[in-house]
């Protein structure tokens, strides 16, 4: 299998300094991104995840990354270098090239790796997720299936159609949903009604919902779900408040800019960080950003197509 | 009508069908069969999935009325390795799966960069002529041709049903599987006194059918398929016998991606000056006008002095009327075609 650069992985025995790791190195990443289209190295489009970094660490580091297996949306690159660190493939991705993990044909939201998919279709991912589910059910695996939903996902009629077949049939599908407050440009209030949680609850689904960016939180808790449904308890879902520190894709942001201010003071790495070595996390950094700097040096220079 | 049967024991589509389900089941436990009301005592709104359930409860899924979730089920269980066959009960539900198979499962395989495979069956029966009205009689297939990765294929009586939907199941791919409601009664038969040949090829794996008249080139064409060919044979006999004139068949069963290869095989066989493609949906944007401009293509390019008269023959450019008599006048008949064919001549 190709790969290049790499970003270490965690599992559930990582430290909170790998754990911070890990949350860097995928901000870092996402930064990266921003800047590289403001230089005009980028076509096209990308959704960066900053803000979001806990639900992709807390959530990949309770899975068996070898077993399991996880549908990811439009939002994808946290979740993409949670699940197998492959920062230069996915730099390649985003840029169009053929070293890509698909080639370039992708780009940014059509990831495929190993057991990891992703789609730029709202809501059309969930009953594709629930269907591998089903297979690895079937096939008597053991995996489970996580899927990644945004509170404007929750538009979606397919995301019903799912927490319904799933709780039919008892499938392992983690509905993972993250409120990051706005869908596009739209806030939460103007697009749910109701509650988020008592959604999945309504389909008799165990919903657990946490108000928290702490990576150590998520990831306790999706190790719960995640071990009840191997022992074959059906599915579940995650309900995580969080707030997209970033525009929806690369400029349009009409957020209130002290809204945003003070969301930073809430950050999953702020939080870590402030529990952590000042010394431990300075050499951490440093690593990181020598290594994302070096996938993403290595795949400015890797070649393009030519036709 | 002469007629000879193809097996020992006459067969209907239904049966041809039902029991390659059976075999296809039978014989690789991969095969997931997943739809509404699919279950036995009543095995499915057409019987085609019936007595499947019985033998293999753990793989035959009935499932809510929930289209998109069906379909998307299917792609999940086909790219972990599964063998879906996914029902849509009828196909003019076909439109609430339209995401799954446009945004996901025609295009996994190749935005994934060919890392994904999704051999996924979708099989619904579409058609008129029952009194079923809009939303339960139309011929939907024209809005899901030409979608790049995702094939379309038709059985029909002049042909083997049962092979055509085990071939789809083999296929590495996408395929709907479009059967033909009035068609499920019918025997499997083919007009003896016509020379039967099928076009398969490696690129374009479902077979076309050509039925000619014996001696000497004909006097014209009509392509068809699915619910069309009974229809369409009809036609080619009634201008035969009443009119003297002398039509060939062809009978498509792989509606996309277009069969361009089988085309070019057939005009390379001769060019004939009067050309019809009998559909029973409105021919506007439709299977018959993409026949039309591939047809027209290959022969400027083999016989660019060459004219052919090209006619499409469809439905009402309407919804279709739940009554009885206004559906039979809107639907193409055996009549209309011959008629709108007699006036080529």
């Amino acid at each position: 299998m190709k790969t290049g650069e790499r970003i270490p992985l965690c599992n559930r025995d990582s430290s909170p300094n790998e754990l911070y790791g890990l949350m860097f190195g995928i901000r870092t990443f996402e930064q990266s991104l921003l800047d590289l289209f403001q230089r005009g190295v980028l076509a096209g489009t990308t959704h960066t995840c900053l803000g979001q970094e806990a639900t992709a660490v807390g959530v990949f580091s309770a899975l068996n990354l070898e077993l399991d297996c996880a549908f990811s949306n439009h939002r994808g690159h946290g979740h993409f270098l949670a699940y197998c660190g492959e920062a230069e493939l996915l730099y390649l991705e985003v840029m169009g090239k053929p070293g890509g993990v698909c080639g370039g044909r992708g780009g940014s939201q059509h990831l495929q790796h190993r057991n990891l998919y992703s789609n730029g279709i709202q809501g059309g991912i969930v009953p594709v997720a629930t269907g591998i589910a089903l297979a690895e059910k079937l096939k008597g695996s053991g995996a489970v299936s996580v899927v990644f939903l945004g509170d404007g996902t929750l538009g979606e009629g397919a995301v019903y159609e799912s927490f319904n077949i799933a709780a039919l049939w008892q499938l392992p599908t983690l509905f993972v949903i993250e409120n990051n407050g706005f869908a596009q440009s739209t806030p939460c209030a103007l697009e749910v009604a109701g509650s988020i949680r008592a959604r999945p609850e309504a389909f008799g689904i165990p919903t657990t919902e946490i108000r928290t960016t702490n990576v150590e939180t998520i990831r306790n808790e999706t190790s719960r779900c995640v071990d009840a449904m191997r022992d074959g308890a059906g599915p579940r879902a995650l309900v995580l408040h969080n707030y997209r520190l970033g525009p929806h894709s690369k400029g349009d942001d009409n957020r209130d800019p002290a809204e945003i201010r003070a969301a930073w003071d809430q950050e999953p790495l702020k939080v870590l960080r402030e529990r952590l070595d000042t010394t431990e996390v300075q050499l951490m950094e440093a690593a990181q950003t020598e290594r994302i700097g070096r996938a993403r040096e290595r795949a400015l220079a890797a070649p393009r197509y030519e036709y | 009508m002469s007629t000879k049967d193809m097996s020992e024991r006459p067969t209907t589509v239904l049966q041809s069908l039902n029991a390659a389900m059976h075999r296809l089941m039978a014989g690789d436990s991969r095969v997931v069969v997943l739809g509404e009301d699919i279950l036995d005592p009543y095995g499915g709104a057409f019987k085609v999935t019936r007595g499947l359930s019985t033998q293999f409860p753990d793989r035959v899924l009935t499932t809510p009325i929930s289209e998109g979730a069906i379909v998307g089920l299917a792609n999940g269980l086909a790219l972990r390795g599964m063998r879906p066959i996914a029902e849509i009960m009828f196909g003019d539900f076909v439109t609430l799966a339209a995401d799954q198979l446009i945004n996901h499962a025609a295009k996994f395989r190749w935005m994934y960069n060919e890392q994904v495979r999704v051999p996924l069956v979708v099989r619904t029966p579409m058609g008129g002529r029952r009194g079923y009205g809009p939303t339960h009689s139309q011929s939907l297939e024209k809005h899901i041709l030409g979608v790049p990765g995702l094939w379309v294929a038709a059985p029909h009586a002049l042909g083997d049903p049962g092979s055509l939907l085990e071939q789809s199941v083999a296929l590495e791919d996408p395929v709907v599987f479009v059967e033909s409601k009035v068609c499920y009664g019918r025997f499997l038969t083919r007009p003896a006194e016509l020379r039967a040949e099928e076009i398969r090829t490696a690129r374009s794996p479902f077979p076309t059918l050509h039925l000619t008249h014996r001696g000497g080139s004909p006097d014209g064409v009509i392509f068809c398929y699915g619910g069309m060919a009974p229809v369409a044979l009809e036609a080619v006999e009634r201008l035969r016998d009443v009119d003297g004139i002398r039509v060939d068949l062809v009978v498509v069963a792989q509606l996309s991606p277009t069969p361009t290869d089988h085309l070019e095989a057939l005009l390379q066989r001769g060019i004939s000056e009067v050309i019809a493609y009998a559909e029973e949906a409105s021919s506007s944007a439709g299977w018959g006008a993409e026949l039309v401009a591939t047809i027209e293509e290959i022969r400027a390019s083999i016989a660019p002095r060459r004219s052919i008269r090209h006619l499409r023959i469809g439905g009402a450019h309407t919804p279709i009327a739940s009554s009885k008599e206004m559906e039979l006048h809107d639907l193409p008949s055996a009549e209309l075609v011959a008629e709108r064919l007699l006036e080529c001549f």
